[in-house]
């Protein structure tokens, strides 16, 4: 698994390899559209920094000129001049933000858009092996971090160089000496910013990683928060939690300990250069090779590039956040994804529910070599309108199975078909159509009961007498009658994953889901284990109902359920070892007894009857 | 009319009464944080003044060395003044410079130690508040508080207060080195104040809604997407993609919206900003220039206050540049503040009583609850459980049985009357023993990431391995979990799709065996059992139950099998109650369940 973040300490260095610049060009495809008015936005940041080293020149003329001359009718035009190149110098730069802040926020909402839409299309293998709480941190603050970049970091960055270089042209112009100073004290400068460079990227991703970790433990210390309290176990996890801070802690400070170094280089080397060119320019000026004006517009330039020389850091810091973010973005992208629609697909028309199985192979891609397939070649027919049940024992592949039916996963071998067509020759979207789910595990969406019953019918969304009449009659089979006591019926808005709801309730809203958005087949992941019995028994005979003209797959615990099928599978072994009527496989087979049966309940009575 | 709590955290609009005690409740919570750390706060601010001081002294000794030392080295040939002036600029730089790296070290220990204590003082909150906050809040928001808006406060910690303090610092320094250097163009400066303060005015004041709005968008965000990738099989099976997407890109077109107009102010905020530092460079040159011609300023005072002049306004872009940082995290501070704020529902006691070993005995007395005010859900309720004894409850959906559980657990406090245990009020007991007393296992049975013996020795965090062992093995949970790749050990995240809903119950049984409470409450907890498991984990209640007081909702009768008493509930009010035998004997509402669910076994 070499995507999986929190073991993978060894990507941030490979990664580094590539190099960041390359891993920041894969930007591209978002960036593109917004791609022209960033780079009008860098020339006329760049006009602006051109500006401002003007000034310097207006200055020395003042100084050479009108004011060692005493020639005071000349500093109004000079005055005016600087005036004039100050309000341009602010016009630009209001115009750089102008330009380049809007697109930074439309790639950004394109790249988490895109993000999203990858995250939904990759199969549940992928969502098994990565924690939310991993994925959130990089749609949410790894995606921020690229549009302050782009928006800010690399077009200051660039325009900043640039700024740079053409001030030490200019300084040279002023006098090559002094240039020079300041060019050779500024060496350790560039050799500290690489190996800045190397030291910074590295701890950056990690403090990213252990960020996401740390969102992690938030997410299941809110997600686990009923378990955490009734065994009060507050304390232990806050330990947990905090022992992560600490580590993000000690990341944080050698992440500022890294920018200390290069902090003290940033602003030790223009001040040294600054003092250097000081007496090398009161030399030079005492022995006549510079004037007074082009030492004070000497230092004048150099003042102007002081701030350009500090951002340098910042600017470069930034930038290596931003690709440590591209990186761990694109892990997400680069994700193949194995579960596609096929280049040709093939429709059903009129889609009548056989569904066959057939040496069905299956097995986890992290189960290690010696382990047998979990699904181990079955083999299964479903006639259209037949309601088969699948017993076995916990763990022996019944969720699995059903899981593959819709392609929540693709079988490893054999192959699943629908009406005589390999499922993977439908696209999945008619796919899911043609056959419904209800997990054991219902989840409710935060939104209103009927937006979450007729999730599976998106042409009812609108409303209207069918709508009404499909979410009546889907509730009435599920016995969901407890709907028409909520505060606001049908429109009650049932929360994120419907905590306010008992485990019953959102079961049945789960079934009546499964039931209204009608399909060809119907797979229920026993769907009833959280009903008492009375309410069982009157889901049940709706659902015969239902079951009498739709072909279904139950998963069953109970006796109770299995009667509703008209046959029985039996899953052993990773393989269907046994189909038939209840009584049948009852009288028959030892395994089905033992699995299915309570009536060994003999003990049990005389306890009672003691 | 104030809004306590997170009440209204939804609007980015709010009174001025509000307003202010939003901000003071958040302005509270900064200090509390700081006020720890007063010492180091302190050195590092002496740190930073004088190191800004070094910094500021540049452009003087530049002055000096233009208009003495030149003239020294030129008409006395006296190169010692310039030499000085050059070695105190080198030392000034070299200080300075080492300070401020210095600095940068102390302040990110005191914003990681900020951090660290806000971030444990959230975490720890919401794992006091009670449940009501939980089911009403959802819990994308609460993660939200707990990730994206602690980020914003980070950023502020980080960057917005160093760059606040040197701001400032560095602009107090240049003004009184040019009041020294020359008074005249420090009222220039002076005059420049004025737009400077209509202009950060104005940016504040837009600035803070418009930076609500951006953090009421990105909880929204965060809602829908942990929703999305939480319950991602659901939105496969019933193909949500399309409709998410539509639902999500409007969030982030929103969030994208309000986003850019806060940037857009900033837009505006920073050229003006420049506008005003140059406009005032043109000003103080003017004035200086005719007073260089007057003979009333030297040369080099002139280049002095012109580079002060400009760099007066450097920091000002950066506080700026911070500004923003600020706001969010302000909007963010206002929006934690608000939770820690929330009072929980059920409070921990202020002299709690110890119960070291407890008997198990549990009082209902006179308990009337109810979740909102006239939805009530238990009446009259009185119930006395005898230590040891087994109760079945057993009762259709929505007649209170959860909710006694929940009750009996403290995850909720009576309305009135009280639930006792040994005769001491829950609520007066110390909540370690009550918790060690008393353990429920409901149906959904969370797993956390970690080894399947983390999460079973989480019943008893320092339980040694063959204990942990024992208890899987009590449930009949160990065989399955020594057919796991990496047995005991194997990490339940990497297979958390694979844990079946039924082995999850498994665990979280073998949990509760391992905490080894006096009182266990089991609320559905077999349902997704099959029933040879369901029948190893009655066969290790027969013997874990013996001597403990327990109370089983089941659906699944089966349970009264080892229970020595059945309640059967109704609207709230027991209707039934008596020994298993002598119930199903008569032809009350039991017997008839018990009938249709001996049926059901067929």
């Amino acid at each position: 698994m070499p995507n999986t973040p929190t073991e993978t300490p060894a990507t941030a260095s490979d990664a580094h390899g590539a190099g960041t610049l390359r891993t920041l060009l894969r930007l591209m495809p978002w960036v593109r559209p917004a791609l022209s008015r960033i780079i009008l936005g860098m020339v006329v940041a760049l006009l602006a920094g051109l500006v401002s080293l003007a000034i310097p020149l207006i200055l020395q003329n003042l100084v050479d000129g009108p004011l060692s001359t005493r020639d005071g009718a000349q500093i109004w035009p000079a005055a005016i001049l600087v005036l004039v190149l100050g309000v341009l110098e602010a016009c630009l730069i209001a115009a750089r933000r102008f330009l380049v802040l809007t697109p930074g926020t439309q790639v950004e909402a394109a790249m988490r858009n895109s993000f999203y839409a990858k995250l939904q299309d990759l199969p549940v293998s992928f969502h098994d092996r990565w924690q939310s709480g991993q994925l959130l941190s990089r749609a949410m603050s790894d995606l921020n971090l690229v549009r302050r970049w782009l928006s800010f970091g690399v077009v200051l960055l660039i325009v900043n160089i640039v700024t740079i270089a053409v001030g030490f042209v200019v300084l040279f112009f002023w006098s090559w000496v002094l240039g020079l100073i300041f060019l050779v004290c500024s060496v350790p400068l560039w050799i500290y910013g690489y190996v800045f460079e190397q030291r910074y990227s590295l701890v950056a991703r990690r403090s990213q990683d252990q960020q996401g970790d740390l969102a992690t433990a938030v997410e299941e210390s809110v997600h686990g928060i009923r378990v955490l309290k009734a065994f009060g176990r507050g304390r232990y996890s806050l330990d947990k939690f905090t022992r992560q801070a600490e580590e993000l802690r000690g990341t944080e400070i050698e992440k500022a300990q890294a920018v200390a170094g290069i902090w003290l280089w940033l602003l030790l080397v223009p001040d040294v250069a600054f003092a250097l060119c000081l007496l090398a320019g009161v030399w030079l000026a005492s022995s006549g090779s510079l004037t007074v004006g082009q030492l004070f517009a000497f230092f004048a330039t150099a003042t102007v590039l002081r701030f350009p020389i500090e951002s340098i850091g910042f600017l470069l810091s930034m930038t290596f956040d931003a690709r440590t973010a591209v990186d761990r973005l694109f892990e997400v992208f680069d994700e193949p994804d194995g579960i596609q629609d096929p280049e040709s697909p093939v429709t059903i028309a009129d889609p009548r529910g056989r569904l066959i199985f057939a040496d069905v192979h299956f097995r986890y891609q992290d189960s290690p070599a010696q382990y047998p397939d979990l699904l181990d070649g079955v083999d299964l027919e479903l006639e259209p309108g037949e309601t088969m049940a699948l017993v076995g024992l916990t763990g022996s592949g019944k969720t699995t199975l059903t899981a593959l039916v819709t392609r929540l996963y693709d079988v490893t071998g054999g192959a699943i078909r629908l009406d005589g067509v390999d499922i993977r020759d439908l696209t999945r979207q008619d796919l899911r159509r043609h056959i419904a789910m209800a997990f054991e595990d219902a989840t409710l969406f935060s939104a209103s009961v009927r937006d979450n019953v007729l999730l599976g019918r998106p042409e009812l969304a609108g409303g209207g007498t069918e709508a009404d009449e499909v979410l009546r009659e889907a509730l009435e089979i599920a016995q969901a009658d407890f709907v028409a006591e909520l505060p606001d019926g049908a429109e009650t808005r049932v929360g994120e994953e419907g905590l306010s709801l008992s485990g019953g309730q959102r079961q049945r809203l789960a079934l009546a889901r499964a039931i209204a958005a009608r399909p060809a087949v119907l797979v229920l992941d026993d769907p009833l284990s959280a009903l008492d019995v009375d309410t069982e028994a009157r889901v049940e005979a709706g659902l015969r109902r239902v079951l009498a003209t739709t072909t279904a797959l139950i998963v069953a615990h109970r006796p109770s359920t299995v009667t509703l099928a008209d046959r029985v599978a039996l899953l052993e072994n990773g393989r269907v070892t046994a189909v038939g009527r209840h009584s049948e496989l009852l009288a028959s087979n030892d395994h089905y007894r033992y699995v299915i049966s309570s009536l060994d309940d003999d003990k049990n009575e005389i306890r009672v009857n003691a | 009319m104030t809004v306590t709590g997170v009440e209204g955290e939804e609007r980015s609009e709010y009174t001025r009464e509000e307003s202010r005690s939003i901000r003071d409740r958040s302005l509270r919570l900064l200090g509390s944080l700081l006020r720890p750390l007063r010492g180091r706060v302190a050195y590092a601010v002496g740190v930073i003044v004088i190191s800004t001081a070094l910094q500021v002294a540049g452009p003087t000794l530049i002055a000096l060395g233009i208009d003495q030392g030149l003239p020294a080295l030129m008409k006395q040939h006296d190169g010692m003044p310039i030499l000085l002036i050059v070695s105190a600029y080198l030392i000034a730089g070299i200080f300075g410079a080492v300070l401020i790296s210095h600095f940068t070290v102390l302040s990110a220990r005191i914003s990681q130690a900020v951090l660290i204590d806000l971030r444990k003082r959230v975490f720890r909150h919401s794992q006091r508040l009670s449940l009501e906050f939980h089911e009403s809040y959802t819990s994308g928001r609460l993660i939200a508080r707990q990730t994206s808006d602690l980020e914003s406060v980070r950023e502020l910690l980080d960057e917005g207060i160093t760059g606040l303090v040197r701001g400032i610092l560095y602009m107090g320094f240049i003004a009184v080195a040019l009041v020294l250097l020359d008074p005249w163009s420090a009222l220039v400066l002076a005059f420049a104040l004025i737009p400077l303060v209509f202009l950060t005015r104005w940016f504040q004041k837009r600035s803070q809604t418009r930076f609500r709005a951006t953090r009421v968008f990105s909880a929204r965000l965060i809602v829908q997407f942990v929703e999305t990738m939480t319950g991602i099989r659901a939105v496969k099976a019933f193909r949500k993609e399309a409709r998410n997407a539509k639902e999500f890109g409007d969030i982030v077109e929103g969030y994208r919206d309000a986003n850019a107009q806060a940037i857009r102010l900033f837009g505006i905020f920073d050229p003006g900003l420049i506008l005003i530092g140059n406009v005032t460079v043109a000003a103080v040159l003017l004035v200086g220039g005719f007073r260089v011609v007057s003979g009333g300023l030297e040369i080099g005072a002139l280049l002095a206050v012109v580079l002060y002049t400009r760099r007066f306004f450097d920091p000002m872009e950066e506080m700026a540049q911070f500004y923003n940082s600020y706001q969010s995290a302000a909007a963010a501070l206002e929006k934690i503040s608000g939770v820690l704020e929330e009072e929980p529902g059920v409070v921990d006691p202020t002299h709690p009583v110890d119960l070291w070993q407890s008997n198990g005995a549990v009082d209902f007395t006179d308990v009337r609850f109810e979740y909102q005010p006239g939805r009530v859900i238990l009446p009259d309720f009185g119930l006395h459980i005898p230590a040891g004894q087994t109760i079945a409850l057993v009762g259709s959906t929505g007649a209170g049985k959860s909710t006694l559980a929940k009750l009996m657990a403290r995850f909720y406090d009576p309305t009135a009357g009280s639930v006792t245990l040994d005769g001491i009020d829950l609520r007066s007991l110390h909540p370690k023993d009550l918790r060690r007393a008393i353990v429920m296992v409901t149906q959904e049975a969370y797993l956390f990431s970690g080894s399947v013996a983390e999460n079973i020795a989480l019943g008893k965090p320092d339980a040694s391995f063959e204990e942990i062992q024992r208890a899987a093995r009590a449930v009949g949970a160990d065989p399955f979990i020594r057919a796991l790749p990496d047995g005991y050990d194997t990490d339940v995240n990497k297979r958390g799709g694979r844990v079946s809903a039924g082995q999850r119950q498994l665990l979280s049984f073998a949990r509760a065996f391992l905490a080894d409470p006096a009182v266990l409450i089991l609320d559905e907890a077999t349902a997704s059992l099959d029933i040879p498991s369901e029948r190893l984990v009655q066969e290790g209640l027969t013997t874990l139950l013996a001597d403990r007081t327990a109370v089983i909702i089941a659906h699944r009768l089966s349970t009264v099998a080892i229970a020595d008493r059945v309640l059967v509930m109704e609207h709230g009010c027991i209707v039934e109650d008596g020994a298993p035998a002598d119930l199903i004997a008569g032809t009350g509402r039991f017997a008839k369940l018990h009938a249709a669910w001996r049926e059901s076994l067929v």
